[in-house]
């Protein structure tokens, strides 16, 4: 039955009163009302609804809330700091690597998430990381530009 | 600029329109102002018919006539900002931007002081819909007419204020100025106060292309951060208070019956509300682990019904040809007989295309709220109208009491020009006392919305020993008739649309049959070509004379390369063209055969595109570079898969749609041509990739592949 669980969103604490097996995207979207990760396919297979947890790249739809509890969840709505965009926002709008955007935030989610990994990855890389993220519209190309452009652009500030 | 303007302002209490009824405009006239404050209105009421676009075979739409509507209209208020309102919507193809270009460029005004208020059915004149990419050239000039028209108004007032002859006014930057004098006042200073509205005929003129100043710009699309935020709101991102969440109960296969219902385990459940209407059986609760619940305590037996098989389509297809021939399913000109008679070679090839699915990213949702008798209904539709009709039919209430609105959607395609979801979702919250959210499955999104049709086509044809066209006659049955007529010149020619009834739900899709007809012709263009011994662009210009289409093969042979070497085994070019709906497109493949594998790498694909004027090259550019990429996946592998009215293949798992790695090196070659009327740009650059592969896999291997898709299981197999 349903009963409270705790989790660290964005930094915040939040308790939820749901089922431990329901999947993390629902959660996140119908009861905390952070609707910026999407459900696409609900199988894992489209990457629209993409989280950060403890910084990993997860399918939020595959993933059961318990599994969550004690974690660091990011979800897009945690990426802007005191109206700043993350660098890999910034890039997406500038590149303007979106049509119908519904792919955005898993896109950008992935992203942030490979950037972690490997600061500098090869154009190869990145079309392989994001290898489970559907953009139906074809902006694939502008993806990998932005993705390019935020690479450059971290790399800049730190030196 | 004058425009052809009522005589006079006058109080909107009283104004008649000069043409036109108001029977689509919903919202009463005394409560325009009210709703928008002060200012200056302007409504545009046209005569045009438009060309409608191709439906899919099966059930065609029927509209009511179009003339006599009000299509558009404009408001500005006390502090200068402009509204304006249209029934399109925004489905990513970026026309939120280019029609407030068109409108901040008309009124010279800054874009930034442009709102547009897009596809709700309540506050939006009435409109057939998003689709057969009619938004820019249509919508875009009748927002330029208002425009136009406002502005016009605008200085009307200045010159009466100021007693000066309104021709010596000026207007520009959002300001009206009198040179002789000296003096201005802004749109805000002449709107203050004002209850003005005027009503234009469609036919007023419009500043040419080559006067633009805001349209023609690359200007980024607006909202764009409220993307990459996640902030904006899709239906499916909808939360009125007391939300319930909807389930539906799918039959086992497509045309079963319901013979059994047992639904006293979910009524007992708290919280939750079951409806059974006819063979309609849903469910909502106060959270989706609830409302998934409900439905798996429900008891359903239902009756199904033989249905054929993927295996036996094509034959199908062509033994079930209806009986009845329209005559505009026919085109004939000069005599096949004589033409074949005369031809040096002859040649005759058959093609097939198999059932694709849009698959947009954002399913079909919908949010429905059933408050004081009138139903209120989010959904990301096409057709907000149309939608509104379907749900007060299912209903049983007036179009009155129903109000669909459109936010930004998660992509269409030609795949959401339906209200499945709406009215799933306003029959469970007609019956809840709650508003209803229902998001379709990725299964039920496969499975219960409708395909591009499947087909086969036929050509017969022949060439002289100079390499010219003597005859050309194309059957295509089932998969529509768009783009189905060649642009090649032969005075020899029968061109025929044979109409099949539906064995899966079929309708439109971006491009709909243009991509089939097309892939079908260029294919076979290329047969012809190989048979004359002539390079494949050279065998085309030889029989060419559209100087349109000429010019974007001629483009896109001068950015590929062609004629190009081969560098190594496997590789191979090819190309392909074509017109439709007023734009003309030209793709130029390289692909790469592994020999060993039988692997099919898309190595690069030039597009050059021509759609007249361009309203905003940035916005262009995604969509041509999108269509190739969506092209790629009908083109290469993709293909609905069905058995005893099931669909076997309904997820992204076995349904496989371009990714990342499937992506080629891209370019592509707009043509602006400032002399010609903006065309649509959404549908005519997906339809030359297919052909263009399939000719490039020609080059490579010798391997002639006349079925779409190509390559679903490499070469090898294929």
């Amino acid at each position: 039955m349903a009963k409270p669980i705790e989790l660290k969103v964005n930094g915040k604490t939040f308790s939820v009163k749901t089922y431990s097996q329901a999947p993390l995207l629902f959660v996140l979207r119908d009861d905390l009302g952070l609707t910026g990760a999407k459900y696409g396919c609900g199988e894992g297979q489209c990457g629209a609804c993409t989280v950060l947890i403890d910084g990993q790249p997860r399918r939020s739809c595959q993933y059961p809330v318990s599994a969550a509890v004690g974690k660091a969840i990011t979800t897009i709505e945690g990426l802007e700091k005191n109206g700043e965009l993350h660098p890999v926002q910034q890039a997406f709008l500038d590149e303007e690597a979106f049509q119908c955007a519904y792919c955005t935030s898993g896109m950008i989610m992935s992203s942030v998430a490979l950037l972690r990994q490997k600061p500098n990855p090869a154009e190869a890389e990145i079309v392989q990381f994001l290898q489970g993220n559907i953009c139906r519209c074809g902006t694939h190309p502008r993806i990998v530009a932005a993705v390019r452009r935020a690479v450059s652009v971290s790399r800049e500030r730190r030196s | 600029m004058s425009t052809k303007m009522n005589d006079v302002a006058i109080e909107p209490e009283r104004y008649e329109f000069r043409a036109g009824s108001l029977r689509e405009f919903a919202l009463p006239r005394r409560d325009f102002f009210k709703f928008l404050g002060a200012g200056v209105a302007v409504f545009a009421v046209t005569k045009n018919v438009f060309a409608m676009q191709e439906t899919a075979p099966g059930p065609r739409m029927r509209f009511p006539e179009l003339p006599k509507e009000i299509n558009a209209w404009l408001h500005i208020g006390e502090e200068g900002e402009v509204t304006v309102f249209t029934g399109k919507v925004e489905v990513g193809q970026n026309v939120r931007t280019s029609l407030a270009q068109s409108v901040a460029d008309e009124l010279r005004v800054p874009f930034s002081s442009v709102q547009i208020v897009m596809g709700d059915t309540k506050l939006t004149p009435f409109d057939m819909g998003t689709f057969g990419s009619r938004t820019t050239p249509t919508m875009a000039p009748q927002l330029r007419r208002v425009s136009a028209a406002a502005r016009d108004l605008l200085v009307e007032i200045a010159a009466k204020e100021w007693n000066v002859p309104a021709q010596r006014l000026r207007a520009a930057g959002a300001k009206v100025t009198d040179p002789a004098s000296g003096k201005s006042a802004s749109y805000a200073e002449l709107a203050r106060g004002k209850a003005l509205a005027h009503a234009i005929l469609s036919e007023d003129p419009i500043t040419p292309a080559s006067e633009w100043t805001i349209a023609g710009k690359p200007i980024p699309k607006v909202d764009a951060r409220a993307f990459v935020t996640g902030k904006h709101q899709y239906t499916p991102d909808l939360r009125p208070g007391s939300l319930y969440f909807a389930k539906i109960l799918r039959p086992p296969s497509f045309g079963a019956t319901l013979i059994s219902y047992d639904d006293s385990k979910t009524k007992a459940m708290a919280n939750v509300v079951a409806v059974r209407d006819g063979d309609f059986v849903g469910v909502a609760a106060a959270s989706l682990g609830e409302a998934e619940r409900a439905l798996a305590a429900l008891h359903a037996e239902w009756k199904e019904v033989p249905q054929i098989s993927d295996r036996e389509l094509f034959a199908y297809l062509k033994k079930n040809v209806s009986d009845k021939v329209e005559d505009r399913d026919i085109r004939r000109l000069g005599s096949i007989e004589q033409g074949l008679g005369g031809a040096a070679h002859q040649l005759q090839s058959t093609f097939t295309i198999a059932y694709i699915a849009h698959a947009p990213l954002e399913p079909r949702a919908a949010v429905a709220e059933w408050k004081n008798g009138e139903m209120t209904v989010w959904t990301g539709t096409q057709r907000p109208f149309a939608v509104r009709v379907e749900v007060a039919n299912a209903l049983h209430i007036s179009e009155d009491d129903v109000r669909v609105i459109v936010p930004d959607t998660g992509s269409a395609y030609g795949g959401k020009h339906t209200g499945d979801a709406a009215v799933e979702a306003a029959r469970l919250a007609k019956a809840a006392g709650h508003p209803v959210k229902l998001i379709w499955t990725r299964e039920e999104e496969f499975t219960w919305a409708y395909f591009r049709p499947a087909g086969v086509i036929e050509i017969k044809s022949g060439i002289n020993a100079e390499g010219k066209l003597t005859a050309w006659e194309f059957h295509n049955y089932h998969s529509g008739s768009s783009g189905i007529e060649t642009p090649y010149d032969v005075a020899n020619r029968l061109t025929q649309y044979h109409s099949v009834p539906l064995i899966l739900r079929c309708g439109s899709y971006r491009g709909l049959a243009a991509t089939a007809n097309h892939f079908a012709r260029e294919t076979h263009m290329d047969e012809l070509a190989q048979a004359a011994r002539l390079d494949p662009l050279e065998f085309r210009m030889k029989n060419l004379s559209d100087s349109r289409l000429r010019a974007v093969l001629e483009s896109v042979a001068k950015t590929f390369g062609w004629p190009a070497k081969k560098t190594e085994d496997g590789q191979g070019f090819g190309i392909a063209g074509g017109h439709e709906k007023g734009s003309y497109v030209a793709t130029a493949a390289e692909i790469f055969v592994d020999l060993a594998t039988g692997n099919v790498h898309v190595v690069r694909l030039v597009t050059a595109f021509e759609c007249g004027a361009i309203v905003n090259s940035n916005g262009l550019r995604n969509q041509v570079i999108g269509a190739n990429i969506q092209g790629l996946g009908g083109a290469l592998f993709e293909a609905i898969q069905f058995a005893n009215g099931r669909i076997t293949n309904p997820h992204f798992a076995s349904y496989r749609v371009p990714r990342f790695r499937d992506v080629p090196q891209i370019e592509a070659v707009l043509l602006d041509r400032k002399d010609i009327a903006s065309a649509g740009a959404g549908e005519t650059p997906i339809m030359a990739v297919a052909p263009a592969v399939g000719n490039a896999i020609f080059d490579a291997t010798g391997n002639r592949l006349r079925s779409l898709p190509l390559v679903p299981n490499g070469l090898k197999q294929a």
